[in-house]
Formats: structure tokens, sequence, C-alpha cells
């Protein structure tokens, strides 16, 4: 834990870089959250083509669809969002944001005995949601990504990953206290450096699924696969280099507040 | 002796399991059950309006509208729809889902009309002083509810399509009543707001059969005996959302993760060997297994495959081969230590703890995801559920490949 300044300087510009581009550009919202209709259409020419309405537009939208019916042509796919439904999108998405943070919190304090733990490894869970969303938001800006039901998906399922590696990690951490002594600073170091290989290539596994399903999934699941792909690469760095300084920290200064009151 | 077991135990599910997670093409008798965004079809959630409902009676209408729309659909010819209700916020909502459906706009009209019928008689108010008298239309209690059928017919004269309907005993004491005080006058029949027709009564009826002639069209006839057989509902809905994939897109969809599942299946398994060697071999064993025996569950339960389902899916393989990395990067230093086989056994011990506790973390997330008891303040159907319920059956079954099937195999191999 000797570069913990540089792990914090690594995070750090990542997530203000994020958070900076959220601020300037915003999140790309799709039709999930603002409402409006997609439809992509086949002519019987053969040629492919793809609309978008704002939610006022819904009675063009279906003129439109009518026209298009009449003319022979094949319905691709046809998107229709109410204005009602983003806002309860978000909703239930902290809920389930919170549920799960709290779920996991509580479970991994119960399995290490301490809350140090599964605080800890539930701020680095909050640090990989932060890189997931900011670089959304430059995705979003530079190359059209945009953030829809799927991506709520995919970050609920980055809080588990990132737990589940951070869960290895903590691990090793605990068997070594029972077998060495030594400050936790110490014990954390040698944590890391063991568990290392079996993390970086348990990542290389997902990450080459979701290259696979990013290349050739199509369209309707590949940025679904770049947010689960974001999320692993922050989920895999996050556990050593934020989740374990967090704990190693927090302990110091633990430490250091009892043997003042002494 | 027991290992013999285990191993002879492994061995019949691997079969099996692989018999089952043969292709259709193959093996006809079990096939995967597809959702609609892959085998194309139509997702619709409507909204009603109870806020004219009391407080307590809200879900029994809400229950109503439910069986109405399912009637109609039924009647409609759609197969395996389901339709199912949720609750958020005051907010009452009908998710309905069509496979296959080609005309959502008609599956749409057909399913949104209230559909409300009602036979009116018409009163004259007397004005005073010679001024022409005019009229209002007075609701009799003769509605929609008072049908046994309706029916679509040709009219013998204009052979126009018409509605024909059948009352209970009931309704038609009702309609012999109503059409004898009003025989020479007007009878309009309303449906939501509409006055659909407006017959002069001829004489009193007590057949108990009475047939609507407006100007429709045989579609429409049939739309609207469809909706009066249903009944109608009991409160107003409107369409809030619409998803719609084609079928051509849905078996695009299909190929593509077929194949994106399978380039990345043979990766990974290339990524063991290469990382693991003779241990790797027994690893990309499991993952076989681990496959067939998802496939074949997929199958059996059966789990309805969507496109967020086939990565959740592609993420277990991750995670299903994660525990063999543990153990092995375990037995990397335990080896040093002692004997293979004893290091071997040390291993999965150790291991096991992590793999449990990291597991359940991710397990957690996967219920909140599939939200199996309906909490309605969670999403409580749609693309998440798909992708958390196949997330937490990957996990599941990737414990039981991962430390029962690899431990014994190991034990076969490693000495």
């Amino acid at each position: 834990m000797k570069a913990r300044w540089l792990y914090l300087l690594i995070s750090g510009t990542i997530v203000i870089a994020g958070v900076l581009s959220m601020i300037k550009w915003g999140l790309p919202l799709g039709i999930d959250f603002t409402g409006g209709v997609i439809a992509e259409y086949k002519l019987t020419s053969g040629e492919q083509k793809v609309f978008r309405y704002r939610p006022a537009e819904q009675t063009e939208a279906e003129r439109v669809r009518a026209d298009f019916k009449n003319q022979g042509a094949t319905e691709i796919r046809f998107e229709s969002v109410g204005p009602t439904i983003g806002p309860e999108l978000v909703k239930k998405t902290v809920y389930a944001l919170l549920v799960s943070a709290g779920a996991i919190l509580l479970w991994i304090a119960y399995r290490f005995k301490s809350f140090k733990f599964g605080v800890s490894a539930t701020l680095a869970t909050l640090h990989d949601s932060l890189v997931l969303l900011g670089t959304y938001s430059i995705l979003g800006h530079f190359l059209g990504a945009e953030v829809d039901f799927l991506f709520v998906t995919a970050m609920l399922t980055v809080l588990s990953f990132s737990v589940h590696d951070t869960i290895v990690v903590y691990d090793r951490i605990r068997e070594s206290k029972k077998k060495f002594s030594g400050t936790t600073h110490e014990l954390a170091n040698k944590a890391v450096s063991e568990t290392m290989v079996r993390s970086l290539n348990n990542s290389f596994t997902i990450i080459f699924m979701l290259i696979a399903l990013i290349l050739m999934g199509g369209e309707t699941t590949k940025w679904f696969s770049v947010a689960l792909l974001i999320g692993t690469i922050s989920g895999t760095y996050s556990s050593p280099f934020v989740a374990v300084p967090i704990l190693v920290t927090w302990d110091e200064l633990a430490n250091r507040l009892k043997s003042r009151k002494k | 002796m027991r290992k013999i077991w285990s191993l002879s135990f492994i061995i019949v599910l691997t079969i099996v399991a692989t018999f089952v997670s043969l292709p259709s093409s193959v093996n006809k008798k079990f096939d995967l059950k597809l959702g609609l965004d892959l085998a194309g079809g139509s997702r619709l959630v409507f909204e009603a309006d109870t806020s004219k409902i009391g407080g307590d009676k809200k879900e029994t209408a809400l229950a109503g509208v439910r069986d109405v729309i399912e009637r109609r659909v039924n009647l409609f010819g759609v197969s395996e729809p389901t339709v199912q209700t949720s609750r958020f916020e005051g907010k009452d909502r009908i998710i309905v889902e069509l496979p296959g459906v080609k005309d959502t706009k008609e599956a749409t009209d057909l399913i949104g009309k209230t559909a409300q019928l009602i036979f009116m008689e018409v009163e004259e108010i007397p004005a005073p002083d010679g001024a022409t008298p005019s009229a209002r239309l007075v609701p009799t209690d003769l509605t929609g509810a008072d049908l046994t059928s309706a029916s679509v017919v040709f009219d013998s004269q204009t052979g126009k399509p018409a509605i024909s309907l059948q009352f209970t005993k009931e309704g038609g004491e009702k309609f012999a009543a109503i059409t004898k005080r009003n025989i020479s006058k007007q009878l309009p029949i309303i449906l939501d707001t509409e006055i659909v027709t407006d017959p002069v009564v001829q004489e009193e009826i007590t057949t108990g059969q009475a047939q609507i002639t407006g100007s429709f069209t045989v579609d429409e006839a049939k739309k609207l005996s469809i909706q009066l057989n249903a009944g109608a509902l009991p409160v107003p809905i409107s369409i809030v959302q619409e998803t719609t994939v084609g079928a051509t897109l849905g078996a695009a969809s299909v190929k593509q993760s077929m194949i994106a599942g399978g380039v990345g299946i043979l990766m990974v398994a290339l990524f063991m060997i290469l990382a693991y060697g003779k241990l790797g071999i027994v690893a990309d064993i499991g993952l076989f297994i681990f496959a067939v025996i998802t496939i074949a569950l997929y199958k059996l339960i059966p789990v309805t495959l969507t496109l967020p389902g086939i990565a959740g899916f592609m993420l277990s393989v991750g995670m299903a081969v994660d525990s063999n990395i543990l153990i092995f990067e375990r037995f990397k230093e335990e080896k040093l230590l002692r004997s293979i086989p004893n290091a071997l056994e040390v291993s999965f011990g150790r291991a096991w703890d992590s793999i449990r506790d990291a597991n359940v973390a991710t397990l957690v997330t996967a219920f909140i995801l599939a939200n199996p008891l309906d909490w309605q303040f969670l999403h409580t159907a749609g693309p998440v559920r798909g992708f958390a319920i196949t997330l937490a059956m990957g996990i599941a079954i990737s414990l039981f490949t991962g430390i029962f099937v690899s431990r014994n195999l190991l034990r076969l191999f490693i000495k």
C-alpha cells in the first residue's frame, strides 16, 4: 500500500473526468428515460430506415407506421415509451441500488465480523458505479452510447462483480490474520500480491466473453456489453487499489485515535 | 467406493444433460423457450385510470382489467400471452406480452378499448308553447354485462357485416321490456362514448337476441365481437409503453449471440489451458458440463431466454471458471508445502470460503434484480428479470460444477 497516493490519483482523475463530463454533457439518456419512439423499417427495396420521435410526436410515429405498413415494409422494431416511465425507472433503479448495496454491505460485515470491511467494499463499488457513469457520459458524447434499461442492469451487475473480487482479497486478509501477526497494512500488501494473478485471470475470462459479445453479439446488446466491460475493468482495479487502501487507511486512523485516547 | 459413485453420477448427468441440450434440429423433444426480443413479438404496458374508484376497490378493478385483457388476447388467437399487473406509487399498470404478433396496432386497439356497451332510451322533453320538443338519452339497465355471446354475422338484406348479440335470460327479459315500451321509437346503442347504431324498434322482441348493424368493416366487427365477448374493461386504460421486435431482428439476434457465445467460450477454454495446462483441461471439461447442464435446465424448467438473459449466461461462464482459477492459484502455493493429492484437498477447502462469500454477494444482487417476491418498489418484469434469472442459475450451477465436478475430476487426473 505504499503507492496509495498513486492509486488515489488514478481513481481520482478518472472519476473527476467522468463527473466533469456529466456536468458538461450530461448523461446520454435513451428513450427508456426520456420517452419517445424509435422505429426501424425495412423497405421493399431492402433499404433500412430508422426514425426517432419525441414523446409529443406519438401520433406522427403511428401515422408513419401505418404508411409503411401499407407500402408493404417490414417493421424491424418499434419502441414507444410514455413520459411517465422514465421517472419511475430512475426511482426503481435507485431503490434497487440501495437495497443491493445495503444487503451486500451487511453480508460482508457479517462474514468478516466488521463493518470496516463492509463499508470499504461498498465504497469501492460506489467508485465503480461513478467510473461507469462518467465513462458512459464521455462515450455518449463522442460515440453515441445511450443510457437505457440495459445500462441499469449492467450497473447493478458491476456492483456485484466488483464485490465478488473484493471479497476474494478480503478473504486472504482474514486468513492471514489468523495465521500471521502483523499490521493490517502488511497483511493487506501480502493479500493483494497473492490474489493478483487469480484476479487478473478471472477478469480475463470475463473480458473475453464480453469482447466476443461486443464484436459479434449484435447491436441490441453491444453497449450493454461495453458497460459491463468498463465495469469489469474498474471492478478488477478497485478491489486491490480502492477497497483495500480504504480498509487500511481506516484501520490506521482508528488505531491512531485509540492510541491518542490512551 | 464413494469416488466411483460420484464419478458415475457426473458421467450420467453429463450424458443426460448433453442429450437434452442438443439443438432442436437434432432433438425435437426439448426446445428453448425464446423471449420476445428473440422470437419477435410485442410488449405493451397500459396504465389503468383508477382515479374514479375508491381505494379498496382498486385492486378488484385492476384484477378485472387483467382478466378481461387476458380473455381478449386469447380470443384474438395469440399463443402463450402473459398478462401481469404492477403497482408503483399509486400507478396501476398492466403489462401484456404477445409473442409472434404481427400487427401490434390492431392488438393495441383491441386491448385498449373499454368496450362499454349501453342501450339507451330516448326521452322526449315536452317544450312549452309549440317550440320544437327536444330529446335526451336515458341509459337503461341493459348493458354489455347482460350478454352471453356476440358474433359476426352478415346482414341478410345489405350483406354488410353486423354483430349478433345473444342475451342472458335476465338480459333477454330486460330487452323484451325495453323494446315493449319503445315501439316505434329509437333505441340507440352506445359503445364507449359513440352511438354505434340507432335503430327504430318495430315490435317487442322476446327471443333474447339483437343485431347491431353499424357501418363496420369485417375487421372492426370481429374486434368488437371479441371485446363484447371478453367483457368491458372496468376502468379505462391507455398505452404508456410499447416494444415491438420483428421476427427477422429476433432471428438475427439469436444467430449473433450463438456465435458470440461460442467464440467467447472457446477463448475462455483456450486461455485456461494456456494458463494452467493439465489443470486447465480439467476446468474446460467442467466448463462443458456447466454449459450443457445450464442449457438443459433452461429447456426443462423452462426459462424464457432473452438477449439480456444470454448476456447473464455468458457472464456466469466467466464466473464459473473463476472458482477453478481460485482453486488452481491456491494449488500452486500449496503444492510447494505438501504432497500433491494433499495440496489439492487443502486448496479446495481454503478456496471454498472466498468462493462462497463472493458468490453469495452476486446471488444477493441477482435476487434483487430478479425480484421473485414481486416487491412493487423494484422492477417486476422485463429484461432485467431475464438477465438476473440466468445469472443466478449460472452461479448456482457453477458452484456445483466448480466444486463437485472439478474436484472429482481432479482427484482422478492429478496424482
